[in-house]
């Protein structure tokens, strides 16, 4: 063997243990990196959640918990449905322009896969507290405008039916809409649209 | 003097003798297995630095020394503070209430927080005034750069601890920027919590980043940006390479060691710095809701957005640059360009002379516009997106980044003065 020859082969071989030594680096981070995804506890916890919706009546909210938020999941009659339409109240994003406000498929006139039945969670937009349901039509302290919706009592922010907000409150947008869908006709699976939304 | 007294005299002597040479005794037998001498010789009694050096040149030392506070304070509040979400905040109270002496002890890990960006920020702007980043000190700017994104990693980290409202609201607006990466953004932001909000499993991987991953970074980083600072040798206000006029004994000319000379100056910058330093840890450690936001006083709540997000004080340039766009994504991008450009500052920078002292009038004109653009930036990002802040934000934002997209046309025509051969400097 030249030396010239020898030489490629050392060059050679520093080379493929570098290689295999990076390879097996590579590898073993792998293991690392994946660690900080969401543990089999999280994803448990964070798992989404089923609501039954057989019991509920017209004009009824359900109430569950998913992620640490509350989603409120009310079925609407066509008289609230109607009501809302031809409210003519003004609002900040009638179209559901906003894309982190919803998925794609919520974004149409009732916000919702069924027209009745709306999903949204309960926080409001502006400071994360909790809206309050008002389902009564002209009371004292809302005004005789008022067709029903849902009224924050922090600083006063006003939502339709639908959870838009009004416009001229200190709310930005409208209530998000989490992903959801129907297992059957009565189970809703609230935190995973099939890919629906994507 | 009596036999007695001169006998005494002369056995102390011997004893003194004999005492000195067995110190270099063990010196000697220290340098035969670690190059101890050697090291400090090379790093303090033998490396010469220039005479003519400023104030702003204490800033360097300054870091280190925050540093240095920063490491010991967080090993002490590591043994009370628990990194859970339903004890962090209480464990905090702890520190400050029923532990002997712990709320000084967090004041000063708090304090030097910001002490730590106050001094780096110094330290960068004297290092574009003098031109520290050219060549041949390009990568000694680079390694001070990822010292500098490291230290921001660290803050944001530390951050998240105390488990307030402005902790966690912040973590929550900042991990969500990653969300605007195209394609894989709501993955990354995902793996970044290992949840689905922010909760108990983030705040524990950010302690064990906070208080192993990043400060052991920092530390390598340090070591780095030192050595690589005495291969090249420190700058001075003349921008001038001191090492380019040696005397016989090879010591530049203009050189002074930095043992003992500059450690004696560096000793009063450092005593007028813990004085400072103090009085804001004794007298106002909050800094009236800088240092300390009002809203980290409550407890971290995921359903209640306090009213007004704002990052600590030496984010907020780059928080500014981040609303300033009406896009999340150019907003992230830009905000991270704002970062990313400044280490290609030794390659944008065109101009060869060093010392803003002989540069031309652009020059200066652009790095005052670039250095008021980031301190107006820095307080537009205190203030909520509303008129007319939003309009002034971009004007600055234009500004900041109009000084690095413009520089290698502004500097490459600059009229310069002419450069003197050795250091200038009056007594």
């Amino acid at each position: 063997m030249s030396e010239k020859s020898g030489l490629n082969r050392r060059h050679f071989l520093s080379v493929a243990t570098s290689v295999a030594g990076a390879a097996g680096l590579g590898m073993v981070a792998v293991p690392f990196a994946l660690s900080f995804k969401p543990s089999a506890k999280a994803q448990a916890l964070g798992a989404p959640v089923q609501v039954d919706i057989g019991k509920l009546d017209e004009g009824q909210m359900v109430r569950s918990m998913w992620r640490g938020k509350p989603v409120w999941v009310l079925k609407r009659s066509s008289e609230m449905l109607d009501r809302m339409r031809a409210s003519g109240a003004k609002l900040a994003d009638p179209e559901s322009e906003v894309e982190t406000q919803q998925p794609t498929f919520a974004q149409n006139a009732e916000r919702s896969l069924k027209p009745e039945i709306l999903v949204v969670l309960g926080v409001c937009t502006h400071l994360g507290c909790a809206p309050l349901e008002r389902f009564d039509i002209a009371p004292a302290d809302l005004g005789p405008e008022w067709v029903g919706g849902f009224y924050c009592p922090c600083h006063g922010s006003k939502f339709d039916l639908a959870g838009r907000v009004y416009s001229g409150v200190p709310a930005p947008t409208n209530l998000v809409v989490p992903p959801y869908r129907y297992l059957s006709e009565t189970l809703i699976l609230v935190g995973d649209d099939a890919g629906a939304s994507a | 003097m009596s036999d007695a007294s001169r006998r005494d005299a002369v056995t102390e002597e011997t004893i003194m003798s004999r005492s000195a040479d067995r110190m270099s005794e063990f010196v000697d037998w220290i340098d035969a297995r670690f190059p101890m001498t050697k090291m400090l010789k090379e790093h303090a009694t033998e490396y010469y630095a220039a005479k003519n050096f400023n104030v702003l040149y204490v800033f360097g030392v300054l870091a280190m020394v925050v540093l240095i506070i920063q490491l010991i304070t967080g090993i002490f509040l590591t043994m009370s503070y628990k990194p859970d979400a339903e004890k962090a905040f209480a464990s905090v109270e702890y520190i400050m209430r029923d532990v002997e002496w712990g709320w000084l002890i967090r004041y000063m890990h708090s304090t030097g927080a910001s002490a730590f960006f106050i001094v780096v920020y110094l330290h960068m702007f004297r290092g574009m005034m003098y031109g520290s980043y050219k060549k041949p000190r390009e990568l000694l700017w680079i390694i001070g750069m990822l010292i500098y994104v490291f230290l921001m990693a660290e803050g944001f980290l530390g951050y998240l601890l105390p488990w307030g409202q402005m902790s966690y609201w912040g973590a929550q607006v900042i991990v969500s920027l990653f969300g605007a990466i195209p394609g894989i953004g709501e993955g990354v932001v995902e793996w970044i919590r290992g949840d689905y909000f922010i909760s108990d499993i983030t705040l524990n991987r950010f302690f064990a980043l906070h208080v192993i991953a990043v400060p052991l970074a920092l530390i390598m980083l340090v070591v780095m940006h030192i050595l690589a600072l005495h291969e090249t040798g420190s700058l001075n206000p003349d921008g001038i390479e001191i090492k380019e006029h040696k005397g016989p004994d090879g010591i530049p000319l203009d050189g002074i060691a930095f043992h003992p000379y500059l450690t004696a100056k560096d000793l009063v910058a450092i005593v007028i710095f813990l004085a400072a330093f103090s009085g804001v840890v004794f007298f106002a450690p909050e800094m009236g809701g800088y240092f300390l936001e009002h809203a980290n006083f409550e407890p971290a709540n995921q359903l209640k957005t306090p009213e007004h997000i704002a990052p600590v004080w030496y984010y907020t340039p780059f928080y500014a640059i981040l609303r300033a766009v009406p896009s999340k994504g150019l907003g992230a991008f830009l905000m991270a360009m704002a970062i990313v450009l400044l280490f290609f500052l030794p390659w944008l920078d065109r101009c060869k002379v060093k010392s803003i002292r002989y540069r031309g009038w652009t020059y200066k004109v652009a790095l005052t516009t670039f250095a008021i653009s980031f301190v107006s930036l820095g307080y537009l990002g205190l203030q909520p997106a509303v008129a007319p802040y939003v309009t002034i934000t971009q004007v600055f934002t234009i500004l900041y980044f109009s000084f690095f997209v413009f520089m290698p046309i502004y500097t490459r025509f600059e009229k310069t003065k002419p450069v003197p051969e050795r250091v200038t400097w009056d007594h």
